[in-house]
């Protein structure tokens, strides 16, 4: 990625029908935009959903990423939760297979990055939960490279803004 | 009251104010077609393809301004719409498309003509819609239409399972139906349309860049009242053609690949340059790097996607143009005072584009006797008093007939200017010419072109539209074989059809009139001849100059200044 580019968290509140994924994920295929992670959930309104997706592009793209979503029908509202003003977390499972002599320093690195051990019930494979912002999650996986990872499953980032700012719908029944 | 799924699609239309729908009926449309026999004020048009149902579609929605309606069946029915669908979304159509779909149940069985239609046109629409439940249909049709009329038009595709069709549901009052409405800002921000009128009064050299948002948003008088206020040039996109008048002193004509060389000109070297719904297309811009440096731009749009999307924008307005319009004249008109000393400063860049216009002209060559396809379209503008609608398929004869056939107004003009479309402009032209029974309207193609919807001749014999079909005919494709020309070192590749139909006997054969001209002393009578037809459409070959080029020409990917003359 060039100096330019910088990855972007973009929260997105669409309807909750179907095909609104497809309309989302094809306008960025149709128009060579990337989608690096993203993450849809029912929201407490049944009638909508929250979508969160990481992309990255210079100010440019990001700008267009934004206008080209707000044309989507279904969708109702957009906010690039990027800046300072957002908190923003992901979820990461790691299975490490640690050589035996590793095995024990597996277990302090995970108290060190505040994860936990989901699964031990082999005593050669471990599955590692972490919590933690998407740059955070890179260098932890290059700092749990020694215990040779078989498998990594990210969510990628959702986020919130900060203090009472929401995401909230517009009333647009006309 | 209670109605069936196909009932509900009726009323809806009605209350939409649709009297004129194209379609081709089958099996999983079935019940809607039963149910148009009881309505008798819904006139239906049945097509021979389903493609030309969407042009003739498009074409009555260019010229009315208002949705056109499709009614097709599922599977082959609805996949020959994507063509259409992918035409009127480049250029901001409103079209209802309306398809069958196996029953519910059976989605996704691969069922006899099944196609996920929703899956397939959500690229080329604006929205598409899967009914589920007949309870929703009222409000999705209803949606449909307020979505493909509002804020940048576009078509809207109803798919329509066959066995909602006889479902049944509570019909409520239309008012009562509540819709989701686009967004769309129509009104342009007050303190960004003072900063873009500050900047027009400070412009030496000023050019506004017309483009089909004018159109679209019947901004024509709300134009030329500023335009005449201000004495400001206009040049127009191929889509914005007919929003000022072609033939008025302060006409620059079409920009782009193919315009005009001092419109081209203008906009290069412009300081500052009004976009009036244009989109900053790569057909005007050319090499976007070196596009008119040195100006500073406001762009006028109704889809923010639209501004900042090509070139970047020193004042950018989002509104309808005719709504923005009104309020540029109204701070022109505040600053009556000082419109003299305007003008005066503009002046100079005026002398500098008289200039141009004195260097390289709009002409074509004058042969003795072969037929130029330039002169039998300035004699069709001539003969019909560039009166007539005009509809084009796509290459050489669609540069030539932007260029010559000089539009005084809008709405006139319907030719597939993002897409590029061979074969729109006959069904087109079918569509445009139910919607104005009195008008001319005159098809303007090629032989290539022709045969990618020549069935449609049928419809027209059958619906006694007299249609002019005027095809010139260079037995090649003509703009793919004027590339390899120049492009590719005269190396032709497969741009000729060394086999078509005798054009004279194939409309014959339809029941339509057949003409031919092969000598430029035969032109204008055969145009009389077709002028005088008032219920058979009339196909006219053109016999032309085989190996003519469109000039000036912007070589593709170079800049506006690399234009070729001759």
């Amino acid at each position: 990625m060039s100096e330019s580019q910088k990855y972007h968290t973009i929260s997105v509140l669409v309807e909750n029908e179907f095909g609104v994924l497809a309309r989302v994920a094809g306008m960025f295929a149709a128009r060579g935009f990337n989608i690096d992670a993203l993450s849809v959930a029912p929201t407490t309104d049944a009638k909508m959903s929250r979508m969160t997706l990481i992309t990255h592009g210079n100010e440019l793209i990001i700008e267009q990423i934004l206008k080209q979503l707000n044309r989507l029908i279904d969708v109702i509202k957009v906010v690039d939760v990027s800046s300072e003003e957002c908190v923003r977390t992901g979820l990461m499972l790691v299975k490490v297979a640690p050589s035996e002599a590793d095995r024990k320093r597996v277990q302090e690195s995970v108290e060190k990055f505040k994860g936990r051990i989901l699964d031990s019930t082999d005593s050669r494979n471990f599955v590692l939960e972490f919590v933690g912002e998407n740059e955070a999650m890179e260098s932890l996986l290059k700092n749990l490279q020694e215990f040779n990872i078989v498998e990594v499953a990210r969510t990628g980032n959702i986020a919130m803004q900060k203090g009472k700012a929401i995401l909230a719908s517009k009333s647009e029944d006309s | 009251m209670e109605m069936t799924g196909a009932q509900i699609l009726m009323e809806c239309l009605k209350e939409e104010g649709v009297d004129l729908i194209f379609g081709y009926p089958g099996g999983a449309i079935l019940h809607v077609y039963d149910e148009l026999v009881r309505h008798p004020d819904i006139r239906h048009v049945l097509v021979r393809h389903e493609q030309g149902a969407v042009h003739a579609a498009d074409g009555y929605a260019r010229v009315t301004g208002k949705p056109g309606v499709v009614l097709v069946t599922s599977g082959p029915g609805a996949t020959n719409t994507v063509t259409g669908l992918a035409t009127a979304i480049m250029d901001s159509i409103p079209i209802v498309v309306i398809t069958g779909q196996v029953p519910l149940g059976m989605i996704g069985n691969d069922a006899f003509q099944e196609a996920d239609i929703v899956g397939i046109t959500r690229s080329c629409t604006k929205h598409n819609y899967l009914v589920k439940d007949v309870k929703d249909l009222q409000r999705i049709v209803k949606e449909a239409f307020h979505i493909a009329r509002t804020g940048r038009p576009g078509p809207v595709l109803v798919d329509f399972p066959k066995d909602l069709q006889l479902h049944k549901a509570e019909y409520l009052p239309y008012d009562q139906v509540k819709v989701r409405s686009p967004r769309a800002t129509y009104e342009g921000h007050p303190g960004q349309i003072k900063k873009g009128w500050e900047l027009i009064k400070s412009a030496k050299k000023p050019l506004y860049y017309v483009g089909g948002g004018s159109v679209l948003s019947r901004a024509s008088e709300e134009l030329k009242e500023l335009a005449y206020l201000t004495k400001v040039p206009v040049a127009m996109t191929l889509m914005g053609l007919g929003a000022f008048p072609g033939t008025d002193d302060l006409s620059l004509g079409m920009l782009g690949m193919h315009g005009t060389y001092y419109s081209n000109m203008a906009i290069n070297n412009c300081d500052v340059l009004v976009s009036l719904g244009a989109r900053f297309d790569d057909r005007v811009t050319g090499k976007l790097s070196e596009f008119s440096k040195n100006s500073k731009k406001i762009h006028v749009d109704i889809d923010p996607a639209n501004v900042g999307k090509c070139v970047m924008i020193d004042v950018p307005i989002v509104g309808n143009v005719k709504h923005v319009l009104k309020e540029f004249i109204k701070l022109a008109q505040a600053d009556a005072k000082s419109l003299p000393q305007f003008q005066k400063q503009i002046q100079p860049w005026w002398d500098q584009i008289q200039e141009w216009k004195t260097k390289a002209p709009m002409k074509y060559e004058q042969d003795e006797g072969a037929i130029r396809a330039q002169y039998a379209i300035d004699m069709l503008y001539q003969m019909t008093g560039g009166d007539a609608i005009v509809t084009t398929d796509v290459g050489q004869h669609q540069m030539w007939a932007a260029q010559f056939y000089h539009f005084k107004e809008p709405h006139r003009w319907c030719t597939s200017g993002g897409l590029g479309t061979m074969g729109f402009g006959f069904p087109a032209a079918i569509g445009a010419q139910l919607a104005f029974p009195d008008k001319k309207v005159i098809c303007i193609t090629g032989d290539g072109s022709i045969q990618m919807n020549i069935q449609e001749l049928a419809t027209a014999v059958e619906w006694k539209t007299p249609v002019i079909i005027a095809i010139m005919n260079n037995k090649f494709l003509g703009m793919v074989r004027q590339w390899q020309e120049l492009f590719y070192d005269n190396r032709y590749s497969e741009v000729q059809m060394e086999v078509q139909p005798d054009f004279v006997k194939l409309a014959e054969s339809y029941g339509a009139v057949g003409l031919r001209a092969t000598k430029k002393s035969e032109v204008k009578e055969v145009i009389q001849k077709a002028l005088a037809e008032k219920e058979r459409p009339v196909v006219i070959d053109f016999v032309t100059t085989l190996e003519d080029n469109v000039y000036p020409m912007v070589p593709a990917g170079g800049a506006v200044s690399d234009i070729v003359l001759a």
